[in-house]
């Protein structure tokens, strides 16, 4: 069985396998990351709190699990930038043990043999891309520009609650009017520009700067990670923001590592979580949402207990929560079709191997610092576009686009002393395969063996040191984690389904339309990757409703 | 018309001066960034920072300290000459241990702080920031005691983090898990052998090595091979450090106090008391240098106090002025960064009393940051909180973990 090195989950108690007269304030279904930041927020109110959570672990897709002995992986989620440091600072989860390590450059391993690398420093980076073309080298610098003033114009709406346009409250117009004034501080030229970017594809994007196919496939990675998009996709410039919007210490686009894989983001706000008095009940799925009168009382678990509770927050996606646990007569029938209709389509798949030693590389230096980075193999745009193809019909990826790291050349925690864990995330891959097969049989290690030939490729020893490896279809992920077809995002970041639109045009303020129950996972605002906004945002809409002070969104930290 | 000119073989030469580990560290200096540490050739930085100070918090890092100003102090009264120098008790202080200390001028007005070592019953290391020499042998005048300026006949690393009992116990050094905080010990290494404190500037899991120039570059090679496997040695600069000390809430001379002997206007140097070191300060162990301006420090109150503020925002705050409802000045930060570890916006900061003491609400930081060229001013608050800002188990366990 699975289990959480570290971790001390209380088991279901004696007490809740019976009718409880206990009325919690609050319960939140699933111990996912955004979960347990709502938790954590709404305990540290001075809320009674508990956490719900199918899984014999928590963390969601923010976990690390031990598989092989010695051996820790981040087995979802495996890099951390978007987190918010607010509520970092606002839990104090460096008491609890989360620290964020940057990493620094990596490198595309072109087909032909030629690597083209990126560095931490400008300059160095700079040259690098000239050694490609001169062009592309000062195109960087322009482009840097522009997804700068992206990020900053998306930065101060993270941690805002989306007004609803058609409304007439004041807090809605208010909000409307600070939206429309944020919009009209870019000045014309980038009002245009942005609303061009969110209509984009990330490959029309790049083409307006770049003219070395290299260049473009590196960064495009970043536009079509998690999503069921080709590179060619309307849609996919605004993914690549999405990637780039975090940072870590001030140090925008940066990404890192959680210390002990990302499992420690879950142990850190479960940590906080039950310092203020919360409590976390693992193995207990829940079968039904209970409702009366219009209104949520509590849950039904699928062992039978009931528990009760003034408020029910679901973490789980909006397709899986009103689709799955909440009865369909108790939803008005539009918000159910638009449920349904809600895009929340599987494409990635993940391998998490041990290895015996660092790999070598054909044409890169051992202790070269590119190989501490993200590490990739599609060399051309028309690569990565077929990879998509390859989804479209229903098929794996035959040659994916990978985002492979080795966090142990800088987490001293994951694996034993001169020996490393690798992490590869794979885009594309179906939920459902069009040639009937299950991924419950040979396809599973047929796609890993897609992906592991990929990277022996361009590794002489790579095979070699291959001592266990954990493979993930989208199937796996929704299976263990819950998130329907396996979508990394709890449904897709496109613009119909952002900002006042996400999940759902009308409920994008985080309740649900069944009185008592919110929503805040990853499908609300502003979406997905290990961020912990959605979870702030719904809790600080909780609190609203009971008239409890809590933190300012305009605290956003600027960059 | 051609002159010949006499130059005298050991003439000084004009530039930075080397320490033993620079034939390694220069190649990795990659982008020559350099601090100004008393003369010598030592890297601010190896390309980044960022980098460095996680190698601190999360591998081992490691720090040429061979600048750092080293005293041998021996003799049969050298314990009671630093009796009378020191204002904490040195005689409590057994052979085979360190202690932080500081000394004092007669206004009992910090002139430096540092290490002591007690190598044995009459035999001491002082390690320090400044120069001191002047200032240890007018002092000694009537004490039986030698005090010898030994800076460049040893040669220190500090290997601080994490994993760094890890890369000890791979570079063979036996029984070193038994070291506990603040204790010294020989270790045989190579033909010779090194020294080994517990030690070090980072508040976290971390030991200094004294060895002599000769086993400089031996040291360095089987350091690196020793932490291959634990994620590596990374050598750092002063910047990381810097962070690090932050964080450890560790005072530096220049920097949170003006060492006495250099200050020029009156009322800037600091007394222990107001550096927040009064636990350094014992007045019953006998005379001792500024012990009567202490104690009548102690009875009249001091003027200022170093606090340690955590500050809204994330725009370091270093050298910012401190108000009180945002009017009246009453401080300044004196070392303010980012924690990347607490995730918070940390600072040293010296105030007037009463500030700090009685009154510590309502106290802003005016923060200027320059962005595009355009100053941007930013009154921030400041919450007076407890030092340090982090202080990991791992830095007093005994025996430390693996990582």
């Amino acid at each position: 069985m699975n289990q959480l090195s570290g971790v001390e989950v209380a088991a279901p108690s004696v007490q809740s396998s019976l009718r409880e007269d206990r009325v919690y304030d609050a319960i939140i279904i699933g111990a996912g990351h955004n979960g347990l930041v709502t938790a954590a927020y709404l305990a540290r109110a001075g809320l009674d709190v508990a956490v719900l959570e199918k899984n014999p672990h928590i963390g969601g897709a923010a976990v690390s699990l031990s598989l092989y002995e010695g051996w820790t992986y981040s087995n979802c989620s495996y890099v951390c930038s978007l987190f918010r440091p607010e509520i970092m600072r606002d839990l104090e989860l460096y008491k609890h043990g989360l620290q964020i390590i940057p990493y620094e450059g990596g490198m595309t391993m072109m087909a032909n043999g030629e690597r083209f690398h990126t560095y931490y420093d400008h300059n160095v980076f700079r040259q690098e891309i000239a050694r490609f073309s001169k062009k592309d080298a000062d195109a960087y610098d322009a482009y840097s520009t522009a997804v700068m003033k992206m990020c900053r114009w998306i930065k101060p709406m993270l941690l805002r609650t989306p007004p609803d346009p058609t409304s007439f409250k004041p807090r809605d117009i208010a909000e409307l009017l600070y939206l429309g004034k944020h919009f009209a501080s870019l000045g014309e030229r980038d009002m245009g520009e942005l609303v061009r970017f969110f209509t984009l594809s990330i490959a029309d994007f790049l083409d307006e700067y770049f003219e070395t196919d290299v260049v473009k496939a590196h960064f495009a990675g970043s536009g079509i990670i998690g999503t069921a998009l080709g590179p060619y996709s309307p849609g996919t410039a605004y993914v690549l923001l999405h990637h780039y919007m975090g940072d870590i210490d001030g140090s925008v686009g940066a990404w890192g590592f959680a210390r002990g894989g990302m499992g420690s983001v879950s142990k850190a706000l479960a940590g906080a979580f039950k310092s203020h008095g919360g409590k976390i009940l693992c193995d207990s799925e829940v079968a039904q949402i209970t409702t009366q009168g219009g209104a949520c009382t509590g849950v039904l678990l699928t062992n039978g207990n009931v528990l009760r509770a003034k408020k029910v927050i679901s973490n789980l996606d909006v397709k899986r929560t009103f689709t799955k646990i909440v009865k369909p007569d108790v939803l008005p029938e539009n918000f159910l079709r638009q449920v349904n209709n809600f895009k929340i389509r599987g494409s990635s798949g993940k391998l998490n191997i041990a290895l015996g030693g660092m790999p070598i590389f054909d044409n890169v230096p051992s202790e070269h610092p590119s190989l501490r980075g993200d590490l990739h193999f599609t060399d051309s745009m028309a690569r990565m576009e077929r990879g998509y193809d390859d989804w479209k019909e229903g098929r794996w990826s035959a040659d994916p686009y990978v985002d492979m790291l080795v966090p142990t050349q800088i987490d001293p925690t994951m694996a034993p002393p001169g020996k490393h864990y690798m992490s590869v995330f794979v885009q594309y891959a179906p939920p459902t395969l069009s040639d009937g097969r299950s991924w419950d049989g040979p396809a599973r290690d047929e796609f890993a063996q897609t992906v592991l030939n990929q990277i022996a490729s361009q590794s002489p020893n790579f095979r070699d040191l291959v001592l266990h490896y954990e493979v993930r279809s989208p199937w796996d992920i929704e299976r263990e984690t819950g998130l329907t077809e396996g979508n990394i995002f709890q449904g897709e970041l496109t613009m119909d389904q952002l900002i006042f639109n996400r999940p759902i045009p009308g409920y994008a303020q985080f309740r649900a339309p069944v009185r008592n129950l919110y929503m805040c996972g990853s499908s609300t605002h502003p979406g997905g990757g290990v961020m912990g906004a959605p979870g702030a945002n719904a809790a600080r809409e909780i609190l609203r409703d009971l008239s409890i002070r809590n933190f300012d969104p305009r605290q956003e930290a600027e960059i | 018309m051609n002159y010949s000119m006499k130059i005298k073989p050991d003439t000084v030469r004009v530039g930075l001066k080397p320490t033993p580990f620079i034939d390694r560290l220069r190649p990795l200096n990659k982008f020559e960034s350099l601090a100004y540490w008393q003369g010598y050739w030592s890297p601010a930085d190896f390309g980044n920072p960022e980098r460095e100070y996680f190698a601190i918090r999360n591998t081992t890092s490691v720090f040429d300290l061979s600048p750092m100003t080293k005293y041998r102090i021996k003799g049969p009264q050298a314990e009671a000459f630093l009796q009378r120098l020191m204002t904490r008790n040195i005689a409590k202080l057994k052979p085979g241990r360190v202690a932080y200390t500081v000394w004092c001028n007669d206004e009992g007005k910090v002139i430096d702080d540092g290490t002591l070592f007690r190598l044995g019953p009459q035999e001491f290391r002082l390690c320090c920031q400044e120069h001191q020499l002047f200032w240890l042998l007018t002092s000694a005048a009537g004490f039986d005691v030698s005090i010898h300026d030994e800076t460049d006949e040893v040669c220190g690393l500090s290997l601080q983090g994490p994993t760094s009992y890890s890369v000890l116990r791979a570079l063979g050094l036996a029984a070193v898990e038994t070291l506990k905080p603040f204790e010294l010990r020989d270790f045989s290494f190579g033909p010779g052998s090194i020294m080994v404190s517990r030690t070090g500037f980072t508040g976290d899991l971390g030991y200094e090595l004294w060895c002599a120039p000769g086993q400089a570059l031996p040291l360095w090679d089987a350091l690196q091979s020793a932490g291959r496997d634990f994620g590596g040695v990374e050598p750092i600069g002063s910047t990381a450090l810097d962070m690090a000390r932050i964080e450890a809430g560790f005072i530096g001379a220049h920097l949170d106090f003006m060492p006495a002997d250099q200050a020029v206007r009156a009322g800037r140097a600091a007394s222990p008391f107001e550096l927040n070191l009064e636990w350094l300060v014992d007045f019953n162990k006998g005379h001792f240098t500024g012990r009567a301006a202490l104690l009548a420090e102690q009875k009249a109150g001091s003027k200022r106090c170093l606090v340690a503020v955590d500050i809204e925002g994330n725009k370091p705050a270093n050298h910012a002025l401190i108000y009180h409802r945002k009017k009246t000045e009453v401080g300044h930060i004196s070392s303010g960064i980012w924690s990347p570890t607490a995730k918070r916006n940390i600072g040293l900061a010296m105030l007037q009393m009463p500030y700090g003491k009685s009154i510590t609400s309502d106290l802003w930081a005016e923060i200027y940051v320059m962005r595009e060229l355009k100053w941007e001013k930013r009154m921030a608050k400041c919450t007076i909180v407890k030092a340090p800002f982090f202080e990991p188990a791992r830095r007093r366990a005994t025996p430390p973990g693996a990582y």
